[in-house]
């Protein structure tokens, strides 16, 4: 039963978020811009002796086209060497467990999953990859990819707040102070917290333990804090174990479950903020907090009800199947919205075994491209795709060209936001719709019925949308799903980062209008109702017909008792 | 050529920073602050280890108290849930036996309400606890089992009641029991 003691817990998780917001929001707008601020004494040093050994002047701005280039390679690197240390692991140190190289399928998934800031994982942590790939692989790539969010957001709100111009910034420079003063500093705080809750670190191997009933149990170890707290503020979300935050050495006890759901979306919701002052209005930041806050909500809303509902399958019996019994409901549902509206896709229960409408809402936030608080940068520079749309749509309206931030949005800007988002429903749909056709895709079902087509259907929304949760019965780890899945990411990330980026370009290059009576405001109430709106609508017309295949059938089959 | 070169450059400084300094501070500060949990919470006895005490593990005789139903019968290598939808017939036969077997387990009256953690699996397959009512619920036959007398019967009480924890800083989570160490102190019960 729901209790006013539930209620309590959800009050004090999103009362911490809003008052959060502005504290590291104006704490990253120092770092951004150049200001002084607490780490400078303690980083600074670094930050110049890395400058000076890749031969970078920081202050040496590019175009759009050089940022973006800067970024792909960088991000290339990372896969050649996270594929490669996977295919060699057996030969190289810290493997104390003896696991084998890892398939090349597998390799190629697990490393595009991770440079695409998605984290889906084909892999089971504890039973695949050494420890050697989990730090130098896993973890580091864990802080870039995040760091590469934030560099696209950086680049957009500098094109959106300049004129006249085709800088938009230095990439090397973005990367390196995301990292050293927001990411690891955090990180830090945050691994040493959670190690005093229970998470293990530590090198040692394997330990055998004899049970009081006489058998033995194998309990896996690892370096597991350090990679937890950055999977949780990274929005990266790849867990160090198979079941990830659910399984206990990764989320130990009800504190640790609220600071990591926290972090999940601290700093997307403090870029909110970040982003607002660099355009120049902290009340553009807000806008964008509340209809970001309101749609969480109302996930959130929709999902306890449907967790709480008795139904005729299993009566007014609590629904724990797959849930841990320290979080219970109300925790493991907080967790399933926030972890798929934010581009984390950690879990810290079973999404494949929620409710079906609670399953929806977590995939309705993937299909809308991880736009509700989101992916580290990616969030907002998703829901500026959204904005574009908006301001097009209400130009129509009332017959002038659109504006935002007093720049005009003209036939280039509509056409990549609109690239941005047919791109993820392009993947989500078709690769959905063949692996429903294909005995490849259907052999790989945990679950019949409806319930068995919403494991595709979620799967390849993870994948488009670089969340990286799962309906976790589908085995992801065959050829086809791994090949189909790793092109599902790359599209996904590369397809919308590409058009942002030309679309900051674009727009650095413009004049900025003085508002005047006839602007069409959007930082008001207006703006925020006609921007949920699009987003359903949008989102609503685009995946509805797959969604009314899925969970909606299943809820309303499961509402008259039938199983499969 | 030269982006290649400054990608290459930047990231051995991060691969050097992140993945290795910052996994061995942290680990460095946590073998001093933290020792404890940083190793697994590890209970050991005479030299062996038992288990952990976030891990949960299997119990079949009727001495011990059960834990919950788990998909891979506490075995961690790997962890991982049923992932059942509701809609699952096996789902729905598995709840059905669980609840039956539960009640002829601890000789129960059939219309007695079992707390539902015990009739569904949990996520990680290795959770450690149940509900205090969950344990309340097997606490008669876990005496007539080890032949209890009144006096004891009363400790075993007293010892759920010890063991049991209620929400987290008064707020947080659910009230549980963790089922190891409470079999673990049944053990020492005289």
């Amino acid at each position: 039963m729901f209790t006013t003691y539930d209620l309590l817990q959800i009050l004090l998780f999103l009362g911490l978020l809003i008052g959060l917001t502005p504290v590291l929001g104006s704490y990253m707008y120092k770092v951004f811009t150049g200001g002084k601020h607490i780490m400078l004494p303690v980083f600074g040093w670094f930050e110049r002796l890395t400058y000076k050994f890749i031969k970078v002047n920081p202050d040496e701005e590019t175009n759009w086209k050089t940022y973006t280039f800067g970024l792909i390679t960088f991000n290339l690197i990372g896969f050649i060497f996270v594929f490669l240390i996977q295919m060699t692991q057996a030969f190289l140190p810290m493997n104390p467990a003896h696991l084998p190289n890892v398939s090349w399928h597998l390799a190629f998934n697990t490393a595009v999953s991770f440079m695409t800031n998605t984290n889906w994982q084909s892999y089971g942590g504890e039973t695949t990859l050494s420890y050697f790939v989990q730090m130098l692989g896993l973890t580091v790539q864990n802080f870039v990819r995040a760091a590469t969010g934030i560099a696209v957001l950086l680049a957009l709100a500098k094109g959106l707040s300049r004129k006249t111009t085709d800088k938009l910034g230095n990439f090397w420079a973005d990367l390196t102070r995301s990292t050293l003063y927001v990411l690891l500093p955090l990180s830090i705080l945050f691994a040493i917290f959670l190690v005093g809750q229970g998470v293990v670190q530590n090198f040692d191997s394997y330990q055998t333990a004899h049970t009081l009933q006489g058998t033995s149990q194998v309990i896996p170890m690892g370096p597991a804090a350090s990679q937890i707290a950055i999977k949780q503020l990274g929005t990266n979300g790849g867990g160090f174990f198979n079941t990830n935050s659910a399984h206990p050495f990764e989320n130990p006890t009800p504190l640790s479950n609220l600071l990591e759901m926290l972090a999940i979306l601290l700093i997307p919701a403090g870029l909110t903020y970040t982003y607002g002052k660099m355009v120049g209005s902290k009340r553009q930041g807000w806008t964008i907090f509340i209809v970001m806050f309101i749609l969480l909500i109302t996930g959130l809303a929709i999902s306890l009800y449907a967790e709480y509902a008795a139904n005729p399958i299993f009566g007014h019996l609590p629904l724990m199947e797959g849930k841990e019994t320290r979080f219970g409901i109300t925790n493991s549902v907080i967790w399933s919205t926030s972890t798929s509206a934010a581009s984390n896709g950690s879990v810290n229960a079973m999404h494949d075994s929620l409710s079906p409408l609670a399953g929806m809402v977590a995939m309705i936030n993937l299909m809308l491209g991880e736009i509700i608080f989101g992916g580290v940068g990616a969030g907002i520079y998703g829901m500026v795709v959204f904005i574009i749309l908006t301001v097009f749509i209400a130009g129509l309206m009332v017959g002038r060209t659109p504006e935002y931030l007093g720049k005009k949005v003209e036939a280039f800007e509509v056409t990549m936001a609109i690239l941005a988002n047919v791109i993820t429903s392009f993947v989500i749909l078709l690769f959905t719709a063949w692996a429903a056709v294909s005995t490849l895709g259907l052999s790989s079902l945990n679950n019949a019925g409806p319930h068995g087509f919403s494991e595709i259907l979620y799967t390849f929304s993870s994948a488009a949308g670089n969340n990286g949760s799962a309906f976790a019965g589908l085995n992801a780890n065959t050829v086809f799903y791994n090949v189909l899945i790793g092109l599902g990411m790359l599209i996904g990330r590369f397809g919308v980062i590409i058009p942002i980026m030309a679309i900051a370009g674009s727009m650095a290059k413009k004049k900025i209008t003085p508002p005047s009576s006839g602007t069409f405001q959007t930082d008001n109430w207006l703006f925020i109702a006609l921007l949920i709106g699009v987003v359903i609508i949008v989102g609503g017309l685009t995946y509805f017909p797959a969604l009314s295949l899925g969970p909606i059938v299943e809820h309303l089959l499961m509402n008259n008792g039938i199983t499969f | 050529m030269k982006t290649f070169g400054i990608a290459i450059k930047i990231f051995l400084v991060f691969t050097i920073l992140t993945g290795i300094i910052y996994p061995l501070l942290i680990t460095g500060i946590a073998q001093v602050v933290f020792p404890h949990q940083a190793h697994g919470s590890l209970i050991v006895k005479d030299n062996k280890i038992i288990g952990s005490e976030l891990i949960g593990q299997q119990f079949d005789s009727t001495l011990y108290f059960s834990s919950r139903p788990s998909a891979i019968t506490y075995n961690p290598l790997p962890s991982g849930g049923s992932n059942y939808g509701l809609t699952s017939t096996k789902l729905k036969n598995q709840v059905a036996d669980r609840k039956k077997q539960f009640i002829k387990l601890n000789q129960l009256n059939p219309a007695t309400e079992i707390p539902s953690e015990m009739l569904f699996a949990s996520a990680s397959g290795l959770d450690p606890h149940i509900s205090p009512e969950a344990a309340k619920l097997q606490i008669n036959r876990i005496a007539k089992a080890r032949y209890f007398n009144n006096v004891q019967k009363q400790k075993l009480k007293t010892l759920v009641e010890e063991i049991s924890e209620g929400p987290q800083l008064m707020c947080l989570g659910e009230s549980r029991v963790n089922v190891l160490l409470l079999n673990i102190a049944l053990d020492k019960l005289k």
